[in-house]
């Protein structure tokens, strides 16, 4: 019984975090220029990466494997704002102008 | 259930690489490659999961840190030239 209730609750955590990776593509794909190609890749950052890591936590129980999953989890959640905002900073340096706005209005 | 998440990735990882085949500038391939590493985290995970060995997140966490260091090296180079030697 309680198999079956941790393998549901895997696999909800598992169907969440497949569809927020494809969308995820799909918008890296679709989206226009860099500063809104930033937004899906936060999305597969975030969503993809903290569901699969629940789900597997889930799964395993109490133990050292869970230590390690949540320092993966951790990480991955801190450096991922910093090497997007990296990004978006070197793009503006290199005068990168986003689409949709005048520039000597965003200036 | 493994197996399924484990193919999700593939897909999202190719839908990635037509990204960095296509990808105008440098920071889209940058931004596509930071992604890319973060999928092969999760699948490293997942497929130690599918194989009964969940040992293998110890390699998920040094690809995680080996993932960090190298976008930020290689915008450090796009930015100054160098990767920061003293003269």
């Amino acid at each position: 019984m309680m198999d079956l209730i941790k393998d549901i609750i895997t696999g909800i955590c598992f169907f969440i975090g497949s569809l927020s990776i494809i969308i995820g593509a799909c918008g890296l794909i679709k989206f226009p220029d860099v500063f809104s190609r930033i937004h899906a890749a936060g999305m597969i950052d975030t969503g993809g990466t903290a569901f699969f890591l629940l789900g597997m936590i889930i799964q395993t129980g109490w133990s050292l494997i869970t230590v390690k999953l949540l320092l993966v989890g951790i990480f991955i959640f801190f450096t991922s704002p910093v090497s997007s905002h990296v990004i978006a900073n070197l793009a503006r340096q290199k005068k990168m102008v986003p689409i949709g706005r005048k520039i000597g209005k965003l200036l | 259930m493994y197996l399924a998440a484990l193919i999700a990735c593939a897909i999202s990882g190719l839908l990635i690489l037509v990204r960095i085949i296509l990808g105008k500038t440098t920071f889209d391939r940058v931004l596509a490659v930071n992604s890319l590493g973060t999928l092969i985290v999760i699948g490293i995970a997942l497929h130690g999961f599918f194989m009964g060995r969940p040992e293998f997140v110890d390699i998920a966490i040094v690809y995680a840190l080996i993932n960090f260091i190298g976008t930020i090296g290689i915008l450090k180079l796009l930015s100054t030239g160098s990767f920061g030697e003293s003269k």
